[in-house]
């Protein structure tokens, strides 16, 4: 027990020591701080875009809906369902039911061209031919200014996030689809989800407009609960007279963000892990500097009976101090500069735009200070080894 | 000479931080060089696009098709030497993560539309004789192993056969090469005559038009002729210059040139700031000898050149690995294991990597450097 205590109160006067004579050595300390915090900045932003799309597609997602596409689709943009197959499909088991009854959305989905704010290039946006169902179907849509389009009108909404990111979608304006003009009356929401980068007009005016007679892409359907996805699934495999799919919102979204995400996120690992090698070296650089300065009052201390242990641990205990300003504020500068920044980007699995908010999860935070954690002990770890290793006599006689 | 072996003799006084040092700056490089590949994987072909060649596509958006009649109408346009169409297959080999560009085209015009895409006589030979005959680029082939003669189905996400089967086998007949390093060599073509015969519906309609103009100084006039003949039709179109067609397609991922010079900005500013510090503590650790120096008989400026010598050699080796280590893991080939259609790092970008070589010598060291420079003898020895 005395031993144990001795020990602890070694390490401590060591440690101690070291903080108070750190004023000697601000410029590398400082160096290795700044090295560590960039590298936790980058990765934190770059893995923030990651999480932002991530968090797009799973708020777009609700656990009771389910959407139909032709089989051998791989997103509503390929995929074609007629008005029969429609039909048939709002008829299947497990459907909840509104007044209008099944609570099911046959929907058309095309791209039109708009400028993007930000560079005044064309961009592919998403425009959706919806049902009366359509709003019923999605439990957070929500008008926030204007008012609905009406049915069998040329009248369009624009979620938030087209609004925000593409030119000539203020309520007043108008798009131009197939010669006319369609004006904007309403900006809705969908808790922050994909639709809110679309555009909605009747499925009826797009039909025509898009030479698309009685067909539709997908159909967006609401399940009496979770639990009904099966036997609705079931039904419709084995009705010989559809060739559709039938998918959880929540399995095509994560289908849907899938490539961008791994993209991103493969990227975003790769440069933190080099970087993060870079600031390695910074940081052994500077606590090999710190030790060599200081190998005679190590020696000293030494010689008057502190153990190697405690020498090791305390240059560690300074390493990782360091590590940790570092780390916190690379986060925090993550943070303040890039949480809710908004963008937008190109989906390749839908061809079209998607509209999202960079996220800095507390997650995320959490593993770049990990990381700023990692790279304070590999490069503490060498320098305290050697400043415990090196023999007393050569130390102290050492200029 | 018997400068630089005094530099690299004082490089060698504390290897371990000259080591630390070299490695740090070599990590920079390395990560410059990676990022500009990958810059240019998001930019594709704009470097390589022609400047005689305009697209033409639907107003409204890609995604909407076109008449394949068209093609005459433009060739009659003056100054048009030549129209070529495509269209977007979206297929996949395989499994859906096989995703790659597939077009049914016009065999013979397409390849004298397109100069850099180089294919063997006997090939093409092959190819207008066999109406299920497809031809694969060398990186698409390689990817997936794809030899001359094999048969390749390609499951259909949009365009379903006559019947409703969603298969469609092809014969490879050909492997392309790009004439440029920046040549797309990730796509499949085939033939339009058999897509159009086979396909279930949208029978006559294509997806755009390829088409070369005689002088590029006309671009924009041309551009408005050949909207002009389909305005106010049912197709209207909208034309572009293939650099502006592809910048603005580019654009639509974002900003990424952007993010990722924000990203290196931030990596040298990081080494920079450990380098710098580095040459200003091994020069205030040497004040003693850099006076003796002087006191010998070098001057000012003699000193002041063996220190930024130092730190030019320490950025030199550094950079120079890191540059070339980066070249080494990108022709390894792209982080995604192949679906970027190009990634290699443009001599532009290794040009600008030397001259930040020469950059960060400069500011990292010259406030050392100037410090040494200005030392008083008399001063710095009884330091």
């Amino acid at each position: 027990m005395a031993g144990l205590f001795n020990w602890v109160s070694q390490i401590a006067s060591i440690a101690l020591f070291n903080l108070r004579s750190m004023p000697q050595r601000v410029g590398s300390s400082v160096t290795a701080v700044i090295g560590i915090a960039g590298v936790v900045a980058v990765m934190v932003s770059v893995l923030s875009i990651a999480q932002g799309i991530l968090s797009t597609m799973e708020n777009s997602a609700s656990p009771n809906n389910a959407i139909v596409l032709r089989s051998g689709a791989t997103s509503e943009m390929m995929s074609i369902v007629v008005g029969d197959d429609a039909r048939i499909i709002a008829e299947a088991p497990g459907l909840a039911r509104g007044e209008g009854g099944a609570l099911a959305s046959p929907e058309l989905f095309v791209i039109i061209n708009l400028s993007k704010r930000s560079t005044g290039t064309d961009a592919n946006v998403p425009l959706r031919g919806v049902t009366p169902q359509a709003p019923l179907v999605r439990d957070r849509f929500r008008l926030v200014e204007g008012r609905m389009f009406e049915w069998g009108r040329n009248e369009v909404i624009v979620g938030v996030g087209a609004q925000r990111e593409f030119e000539g979608l203020d309520i007043g304006s108008s798009i131009t689809v197939a010669k006319e003009d369609w004006p904007v009356v309403g900006i809705f929401e969908s808790g922050g989800g994909l639709a809110e980068t679309e555009i909605w007009v009747d499925a009826l005016v797009l039909q025509p407009a898009y030479q698309r007679g009685n067909s539709y892409q997908a159909v967006y359907a609401k399940l009496e609960s979770p639990q009904a996805f099966q036997s609705f699934k079931d039904a419709l495999t084995s009705d010989p007279r559809l060739n559709v799919k039938s998918l959880r919102e929540s399995e095509y979204y994560a289908e849907q963000s899938a490539v961008l995400y791994n993209l991103i996120t493969g990227l975003g690992t790769l440069i933190a892990v080099i970087m993060g090698l870079g600031a390695t070296f910074g940081a052994l650089n500077t606590m090999y500097t710190a030790v060599s300065a200081r190998a005679r009052e190590i020696a000293t201390l030494r010689a008057l009976g502190f153990r190697s242990g405690p020498v090791v641990i305390s240059v560690l205990f300074e390493s990782l101090m360091l590590a940790l300003l570092g780390g916190v504020i690379g986060a925090v500068l993550a943070w303040l500069a890039f949480d809710g920044f908004r963008a937008a980007t190109l989906n390749w699995s839908s061809f079209s735009q998607v509209a999202f908010a960079f996220d800095v999860t507390p997650g995320l935070l959490a593993l770049g200070v990990s990381f700023a954690l990692l790279i304070g002990l590999v490069g503490g770890l060498f320098p305290a080894v050697r400043a415990a290793r090196q023999p007393v006599s050569e130390a102290l006689r050492e200029q | 000479m018997k400068f630089l072996y005094l530099v690299w003799t004082n490089l060698k006084r504390k290897k371990m931080r000259t080591v630390l040092t070299v490695l740090s700056i070599l990590v920079a490089f390395l990560l410059f060089a990676y990022l500009a590949a990958i810059r240019q994987s998001f930019s594709q072909g704009i470097d390589v696009a022609g400047l005689d060649r305009l697209i033409v596509r639907h107003k409204v958006s890609i995604i909407q098709l076109l008449p394949v009649a068209h093609e005459a109408r433009i060739e009659q346009v003056e100054g048009v030497v030549d129209a070529v169409h495509q269209t977007w297959f979206g297929g996949v080999y395989q499994k859906p993560t096989n995703f790659f560009p597939q077009m049914p085209v016009d065999p013979e015009e397409y390849i004298a539309m397109y100069p850099e895409v180089l294919l063997g006589d006997a090939e093409r030979e092959a190819w207008l004789n066999t109406r299920s005959g497809a031809v694969a680029g060398r990186q698409i082939a390689d990817r997936f192993g794809w030899k001359i003669g094999d048969r390749i189905p390609i499951n259909a996400t949009i365009w379903t056969r006559k019947g409703g089967a969603s298969t469609w086998e092809f014969d490879l007949v050909g492997i392309y090469d790009g004439a440029e390093r920046g040549t797309d060599t990730s796509m499949f073509l085939f033939r339009y005559d058999f897509f159009d015969e086979s396909r279930q519906f949208g029978q006559g309609l294509v997806g755009w038009y390829t088409v070369r103009i005689a002088d590029p100084e006309r671009s924009a006039e041309m551009v408005a002729a050949i909207d002009a003949i389909f305005a106010n039709s049912q197709y209207e179109t909208k034309t572009e210059a293939e650099g502006a067609f592809l910048q603005g397609f580019a654009d639509q991922i974002g900003n990424v040139g952007l993010i990722i010079t924000a990203i290196v900005a931030a990596v040298f500013f990081t080494i920079l700031i450990v380098a710098g510090n580095t040459m200003a503590y091994s020069v205030r650790e040497r004040t003693n000898e850099l006076a003796v120096l002087k006191a010998l008989g070098f001057s000012d400026r003699g000193v002041l050149g063996l220190v930024l010598g130092e730190c030019f050699l320490l950025t030199a080796i550094g950079g120079g690995l890191g540059l070339f280590l980066g070249w080494l893991l990108v022709s390894m080939g792209d982080p995604t294991g192949g679906s970027l259609p190009v990634f290699y790092i443009p001599n532009r970008d290794m040009l600008v990597g030397v001259v930040l070589i020469v950059l960060m010598t400069v500011v990292a060291g010259i406030l050392p450097a100037l410090q040494a420079g200005r030392l008083q003898i008399a001063d710095a020895l009884r330091r």
